[in-house]
């Protein structure tokens, strides 16, 4: 298990959870990457406040690799303008493609999102692309040049947990990149689950965020990704289509 | 007028460098893009502003996934 990695555009990763930034008071961030072990963390890009000074770089650790998201990109066009922008801020080729039309469901235009993909990763992008669930989607991704994919569970912020369960099964056994499942998951065994199926890591934000204690419930969504890991690892125990099996062999001896 | 971060301020003829200067950005915080295209940072003192000029000055802040849609602020 110590050697137990994964890769992405080249750097090697131990820890199988990937935190996002948003909703958390800036000196929460800290405490909660450390907590989570995350060796990767989310951001996004805004227009600069000139009155709030704070630089949330300022409270992430240094070894902890930057994925810049494309959220607020409808298009592909405008996710490959977010994109540029984010590695002109100087903190890597890492990018998490985001792209939406609509603010109710916050659904990704998966179309768009392959399009962004291809032209992002000709021009050196590590690209993480955000997607529904769909395996000709995943594979169009595949041959645009995706590190990974990273299919939702169910809707971003609903902390609903992995609804797209079964679509997502397909994609870990048809797609030959990391899944990375993202977007809904709201509790540790959510979490926990994801990676007994076999998915490379988790993201999780809202969870952690909204949670009654960030650092806590950061520590709790390690431990269950860290099981759930160890757990698809070994294999999982098989299920019995009807009846029982006793596990102890001495059942009934009182009456032998 | 320079539509700069969504408001259209009087800076036509000014240096973008004297325009960050004079508006406290805190150099090595943000990226600017003009007109859809990035403008790098040796270029700040000797880009002109110009009447109509689309600028954007961006930087990171905390995203997890989606979560701009609500306070869609660039684009």
């Amino acid at each position: 298990m110590k050697n137990d990695t994964f890769t992405l555009g080249g750097k090697e990763f131990s820890s199988r959870f990937i935190l996002g930034s948003g909703k958390y008071s800036m000196e929460l961030i800290k405490a909660a990457v450390e907590n989570a072990g995350a060796q990767i963390i989310t951001l996004a890009v805004r227009r600069t406040n000139t009155k709030k000074k704070e630089n949330i770089l300022d409270f992430i650790p240094d070894n902890v690799t930057l994925l810049p998201n494309t959220s607020g990109a409808r298009d592909a066009k405008e996710a490959v303008r977010i994109a540029r922008m984010a590695r002109e801020l100087g903190c890597g080729d890492f990018v998490k493609v985001e792209i939406m039309k609509d603010s109710k469901y916050l659904l990704p235009d998966n179309v768009e999102t392959v399009k962004a993909t291809e032209m992002l990763a000709k021009e050196g992008f590590v690209v993480l692309p955000y997607m529904y669930p769909d395996l000709y989607t995943a594979r169009d991704l595949v041959n645009a040049g995706a590190a990974a994919v990273m299919p939702l569970a169910s809707p971003i912020g609903s902390n609903k947990g992995l609804a797209t369960k079964e679509f997502i099964q397909i994609l870990i056994d048809e797609i030959d990149l990391p899944v990375i499942v993202d977007a809904g998951i709201g509790r540790p065994s959510q979490a926990c689950e994801a990676m007994e199926m076999g998915a490379a890591a988790v993201m999780a934000n809202t969870a952690i965020a909204t949670a009654g204690d960030v650092p806590v419930m950061a520590g709790a969504f390690k431990a269950a990704i860290e099981a759930g890991r160890s757990a698809y690892l070994s294999g999982l125990g098989r299920v019995l289509e009807r009846g029982a099996s006793a596990s102890d062999p001495l059942t009934g001896f009182l009456r032998d | 007028m320079v539509h700069i971060n969504g408001k259209d301020i009087d800076v036509a003829g000014q240096s973008l460098m004297d325009f960050l200067n004079a508006n406290d950005y805190e150099m090595g915080t943000f990226v600017v893009e003009c007109n859809e295209e990035i403008i790098h940072k040796e270029d700040y003192k000797t880009y002109i502003l110009r009447d109509g000029d689309v600028i954007e000055v961006v930087q990171f802040m905390g995203g997890g996934c989606g979560t701009s849609l609500m306070y869609r602020s660039i684009m």
